[in-house]
């Protein structure tokens, strides 16, 4: 049980993505193969960069035939054609994290020889390829084995190394029965021996579900991407339109227009940036999400992860630590203080539960009581039916246990109790606790008192969460007293008690009613369509096969906190979208107020007024904004990989934010940046 | 300029706002069905109405139905009012004897009138009879603006509605606006303007003895009652060709008021009232914000650049007397200025001064608010859709940036809105600029236009605006012949089915989805910053898809002017 609520990333899938240095080779390799028109269809932004790109080297070669000068011609089909590559380039490299770690898990999956049982009754074998194994059949896998194919556990208890896929060395129980039933091929068996059912047949498995996953092979669009694309695509066509009118409008004024200048504003006005970035910005929150070592079987799931306006979480786990801990020990009336502790402690010595360890704690940490083991003494274990547990010692019987369990030993009737220990126990039971009396030598001593403790920071973080509109919903299985005291101390904004699956199906589609989005995460089957039917659901790695299939997510870390990071994932997925593309079209201001003096100002030397930027001449001012739009692109690859961060302060403040840096920001940035590169051009004489 | 100029731009735009308020509240009754104080009077003729046309009013339409129950009424409204046009010599109540309309004169001017545009290649008061402008004009003005704010009304129910199916019935929509908003109004604001001095008789003209004795006919008629509705409607079609600026039509500063009023006032009630209806008043408040600081601007603008010196009466030494070049002697700079920005603003195109002989400045605002799509405050209706489509894109750019993908007033924005918001931005886009530059080359278009260089290229490209916007005021300076008869009809027709069509749609997306409640993480849509996103996205937008093109019209003509007294 981590006690941070923070999931610690193990980076164990991108740890394998390999040298830096080779990958970003490989993109550069990549972005030239990507030059093939067919495969820009996607994306009619860069199409359309692509066609005026070719556009332009045609007017270069056309000019270079008629021996007029080419050296303007040349830089901008240049420039143009590096506007493709860098968009490529985005791509690419976003892609090639994951393909690079898809690589690693296809080691993973190695051809190996099953041991499938033809008849299980008498415990025949056969030796056949792990690829040839289907669904249904039974095999048995023993210590040292790779597990051959996904299976359900009919029979067995093992040790098994999973690192394969979680990255995690440490290895995990696997049994039958119950929520731990499911193995995954690839997989290492350390001990012992199972017998397994396969789920899976060939080509379908969970690792090559990953492996899918990862690489980006199965990436489609993801609804507001595609709806980004149709806004980019319409202002192509705008400034398309805005362009082609220049023609007549140009011809009615005596402009004479050159088709290269034409081109090079209509590549600078369309949203070049944005188009260039934004399926790397899509392919980096996949890979953000892999990061924290959770995989999202689609890009819908993170991109509705940001919109999550509900969240489900388990108590056990989530909010509380799992064990119920000892917060304070009450002595009866007419006791001392420190004699009650001391047969709390004694009682707890031989306990090795977690509740027996936090009475030692307890006593530790707040009274610096510090027992010392004795030499020799008889450990009292737990047991069903006299539901106590202790030790004698010297002679002296130190006992703790239910209440009435403790009464029924000292002999009490109810009414004979102390009404001091009556009203410690019931206030106890009241405030979502359990009490537990302990006893020396038959004679009650005090009342301990044992409860859910939340963990630490929980409650800052579901303040953040509050602060982002996300409602928190805790799901326990407590009454509703204990669900509610857990529910305040922690800060959650409703609870759902004695919850059954059913229960939480319920809530579930009576959120997504209300018009709410809801995330949760699991791991039992009776979770699965509880999963199927959450907006996001997480299914931990650890759960059932049904689990993991139910949801949209896997967390490799089985850490229900996981939740808070996929949800801000999904935030700052869409968060760097709207910041490129604000960026992206504030820019045009600037480009506008460099190229079209330029285009006009031989013809009507008025116009030089609005060369507010004071460029050199129009050939420099035209291959300023070029080159400022194609290098924009490259310098912005960090942000679409790395993402916009993130921060819970409301939408209001966060918006007015970024509206200052990507908006205000978007507008200023051009003229510095073409003004820059005019003066560099213009002193080393490129134009 | 002076304090008294300014102070009369600012109360003339806060007066329409003002007043726009409690006509808000009532129109969102309207809207509703609710009751009202003038049912005692129309409740029985609704009953009569929808029984002769088989209407049962709870009977909601999808968003298809409504859109072709539209498009069918303004095609039979346009057949209708071609065939007066056209008719007109073998119709009564036509003392001056005209004969029927060319048939592209009358196509140009049929089209026009239904689409709310009323721009005018005939003179009204040489060309059209009294019946044409009865039955044919007005009629067209009650109808066209009724058609309008129906549209608005249907988007307010599609924000209104969680998990809706229906927009409402357009022909309710279309008789409840025309009866309770439309026709009251009309009545009182004819007769305080009859009151005023404008004239409300059927005689064609008077004849008039001048001082050096010269006989001179004075062109008469039902002005009254036409320049009412021509206001509240946003239509501005003048009864005669000098529009607001002719002393029938506008006699003295107080009809000025009420004429610059009456146009916007409607558009900010569209407002108020869709924000009623949608239960969404602050966001409502941010809308109307936007709309009154905008065309305050514009005002300022225009004022700032009327009253500035031109560099040629510097030249001449008689920068003392004001520039009264191109507005209005009786009214005065401020007054021009606010009329033109509120007209241009709202695609009323009704017009008390000369765009044409504004300083390129001038005319170039006056152009650009045009270009901005009508929506500030906008057209009776148009002015509502045309906003939400802007802030559709401004909360779908922008409100990503908050983290969630974005959402308008409980709405989500998915890829069918960002379709259809951008097929409206384009076909105006595409019909203003297209258009412009084919007549900027094709010599038979060029024939007509009187002048040369960039004011002629501004001549041609505020006639295309004008008509795509659905304005119908005029630079001037360009003649009729068919190529403009046939290719503005085309502007207008485009300009508003075109736009009206997939806004529509989009309300019929919009009210079947859920209504979010917000959240602390959804994007704020009032106070000052969604304020300040949505005028910026405005701006830039616009400024983005014109400037190339402004820039070789009043832009570069801006600086000729000053370059011309430098040298």
């Amino acid at each position: 049980m981590t006690s941070a609520v923070t999931a610690k990333p193990h980076g164990a899938l991108l740890g394998r993505a390999g040298p830096q240095g080779a990958l970003l080779r490989r993109a550069a390799l990549d972005s030239f193969v990507k030059l093939d028109p067919r495969r820009l269809t996607g994306n009619p932004v860069i199409l359309a960069t692509e066609v005026v790109a070719v556009l332009a080297t045609a007017s270069f070669v056309d000019a270079a035939l008629r021996h007029a000068p080419v050296s303007f011609a040349l830089q901008i089909a240049l420039w143009l054609w590096a506007t493709v590559l860098f968009a490529n380039f985005a791509e690419s490299v976003a892609e090639g994290r994951g393909k690079a770690a898809a690589d690693s898990l296809r080691a993973a999956r190695v051809t190996t020889k099953a041991k499938l049982l033809t008849d299980p009754e008498k415990g025949v074998i056969a030796l056949v390829a792990s690829h040839e194994l289907v669904p249904g059949q039974i095999i048995l896998v023993e210590s040292g084995d790779v597990i051959p194919a996904d299976g359900e556990i009919i029979e067995g208890v093992a040790s098994v190394n999973e690192s394969a896929i979680t990255g995690e060395s440490a290895p995990v129980i696997r049994e039958s029965g119950g929520d731990r039933s499911a193995v995954t091929g690839g997989t290492t068996i350390v001990s012992d021996w199972l017998r397994i059912r396969v789920t899976s047949g060939p080509g379908t498995s969970f690792l090559d579900r990953m492996i899918a996953m990862v690489e980006g092979a199965n990436r489609r669009k993801t609804p507001n991407e595609i709806a980004l694309a149709v806004l980019l695509a319409g202002l192509t066509l705008v400034f398309m339109v805005a362009v082609v009118s220049l023609l007549g409008l140009g011809k009615y004024s005596g402009v004479k227009l050159d088709p290269i200048i034409l081109g090079a504003l209509f590549v600078c006005l369309i949203p070049t940036t944005i188009g260039g970035l934004l399926s790397a910005v899509g392919i980096a929150g996949m890979d953000r999400l892999l990061k924290v070592n959770v995989l999202a079987t689609s890009g819908r799931a993170v991109e509705a992860a940001g919109d999550v306006d509900t969240l489900l979480l388990d108590k056990t786990g989530t909010i509380t630590f799992g064990n119920r801990m000892a917060t304070e020990v009450v002595a009866a009336p007419g006791v001392p203080e420190e004699r009650a502790l001391m047969a709390a402690v004694m009682a707890s010595i031989a306990d090795d539960t977690a509740e027996g360890r936090s009475i030692l704690e307890l006593a530790r940490e707040q009274h610096g009581l510090v027992v010392p083991v004795p030499a020799k003494f008889t450990a009292i274990p737990f047991s069903a039916t006299t539901r106590l547990s202790g030790l004698d010692s010297d002679g002296v019987q130190w006992r703790k246990g239910a209440v009435d369990a403790i009464y029924r030993l000292v002999g009490l009737t109810p009414s004979e109790v102390p009404r001091e220990v009556l009203a410690t126990v019931e206030r106890i039971s009241r405030s979502g606790g359990t009490p537990l009396a302990c006893a020396q030598d038959g004679k009650l001593v005090g009342v301990i008192h044992l409860k859910d403790v939340v963990k630490p920071g929980v409650k800052e973080r579901f303040a953040d969460l509050r602060r982002m509109g996300l409602r928190t919903v805790m799901i326990t299985g407590d009454n509703p007293v204990t669900a509610a005291t857990i529910a305040s101390e922690a800060g959650v904004d409703d609870f759902l008690a004695e919850a059954t699956p059913e229960d939480k199906l319920r809530l579930i589609r009576e959120e997504q009613k209300k018009g709410r989005l809801v995330a949760m995460c699991g791991d039992g089957s009776n979770d699965a369509p509880a999963l199927a039917q959450a907006d996001v659901g997480v299914a931990m790695q650890t759960g059932t096969q049904a689990a993991r299939e139910a949801g949209n997510m896997v967390d490799l870390d089985s850490d229900p906190t996981k939740l808070i990071e996929i949800v801000e994932v999904g935030k700052q997925l869409l968060i760097t979208r709207g910041a490129l593309t604000t960026f992206s079209i504030a820019n045009d201001v600037a480009k506008y107020f460099a190229i079209i003096p330029a285009m006009f100002v031989v013809s009507l030397p008025a116009l030089s007024a609005i060369n507010i930027m004071g460029l050199a001449n129009p050939h420099s001012a035209i291959l300023s904004a070029v080159i400022f739009n194609a290098l924009v692109i490259v310098a912005l690859i960090p942000l679409a990989l790395r993402g916009v961060k993130y921060r819970a302060i409301g939408a209001g403040p966060l918006l007015s934010q970024n509206l200052l840096i990507y908006g205000l920001g978007g507008v200023i940035a051009p003229f510095i940046g073409i003004k820059a590169i005019d003066l560099l051009i213009h002193a080393i004489n490129l134009a | 300029m002076n304090i008294e100029g300014w102070a009369e731009i600012v109360l003339t735009i806060g007066l329409a706002v003002g007043l726009g308020w409690p006509l808000g509240i009532y129109m969102a009754r309207v809207w509703q069905g609710e009751r009202t104080w003038l049912d005692p009077v129309l409740g029985p003729v609704e009953r009569a109405y929808n029984a002769l046309v088989g209407l049962k009013p709870d009977k909601g339409q999808g968003w298809l139905a409504y859109t072709l129950s539209l498009l069918a009424f303004s095609a039979a409204s346009f057949l209708f009012l071609y065939a007066i046009l056209r008719l007109q010599g073998h119709l009564p109540l036509n003392p001056q004897g005209f004969a029927g309309m060319a048939p592209d004169l009358a196509f140009n001017t049929a089209i026009s009138f239904v689409t709310n545009t009323n721009w005018q290649f005939y003179s009204g008061e040489s060309a059209a009879s009294h019946f044409s402008q009865m039955a044919g004009f007005t009629v067209q003005n009650f109808a066209s603006a009724a058609a309008a704010i129906a549209v608005a009304a249907a988007m307010a129910r599609a924000f209104a509605a969680n998990r809706g199916e229906t927009l409402g019935n357009f022909w309710t929509d279309l008789f409840r606006i025309s009866f309770y908003i439309l026709l009251p109004l009309s009545v009182a604001i004819g007769l305080c303007l009859a009151a005023l001095g404008v004239p409300q008789v059927l005689l064609a003209h008077v004849d008039a003895h001048t001082i050096e004795g010269a006989k001179q006919s004075i062109a008469l008629g039902p002005v009254a009652s036409q320049e009412a509705i021509k206001m509240l409607g946003t239509n501005g079609g003048g009864f005669f060709n000098a529009n607001s600026a002719h002393p029938f039509e506008n006699p003295n500063p107080l009809s000025n008021l009420i004429e610059m009023v009456s146009m916007n006032v409607l558009a900010f009630a569209c407002v108020v009232a869709f924000g009623r209806v949608t239960g969404l008043r602050r966001e409502a408040r941010a809308l109307v914000v936007v709309m009154t600081l905008m065309v305050t601007a514009a005002a300022g603008a225009i004022y700032w650049a009327e009253t500035q010196p031109t560099p040629a009466l510097m030249a001449a030494h008689v920068h003392a007397i004001p520039n009264m070049e191109g507005k209005e002697v009786r009214f005065g700079a401020a007054a021009t200025a606010v009329f033109a920005a509120m007209t241009t603003g709202a695609s009323c195109g009704a017009i008390n001064g000369w765009h044409e002989s504004f300083t390129p400045v001038g005319g170039g605002v006056a152009m650009f608010m045009i270009q901005l799509a009508e929506m500030l405050p906008g057209g009776v209706g148009s002015g509502l859709y045309g906003m939400i489509v802007m802030a559709l894109v401004a909360v779908f750019v922008a409100g990503l940036m908050v983290g969630r993908t974005p959402e308008y007033l409980g709405k989500k924005i998915e890829a069918r809105e960002m379709k259809l918001a951008m097929l409206a931005v384009l076909i105006l886009t595409a019909s203003i600029l297209l258009f412009a530059a084919a007549a900027a080359v094709l010599p038979v278009a060029l024939k007509t236009v009187s002048a040369s260089g960039p004011h002629g290229l501004s001549e041609i490209l505020y006639a295309y605006t004008s008509a795509t916007g659905n304005n119908g005021s005029a630079f001037g300076g360009l003649g009729s012949n068919s190529y403009w008869n046939v290719t503005m009809a085309i502007a207008m027709w485009l300009g508003r089915f075109g736009y009206v069509v997939p806004v529509l749609a989009i309300a019929g997306g919009l009210v079947v989805k859920p209504k979010l409640e917000p959240t602390a993480g959804t994007l704020p849509t009032h106070g000052t910053l969604f304020v300040s996103l949505l005028i910026g996205v405005i701006l830039i937008l616009g400024g983005l898809q014109y400037f190339p093109a402004q820039a070789l019209g009043p832009i570069v003509e801006h600086f000729q002017m000053l370059a011309v007294t430098k040298s």
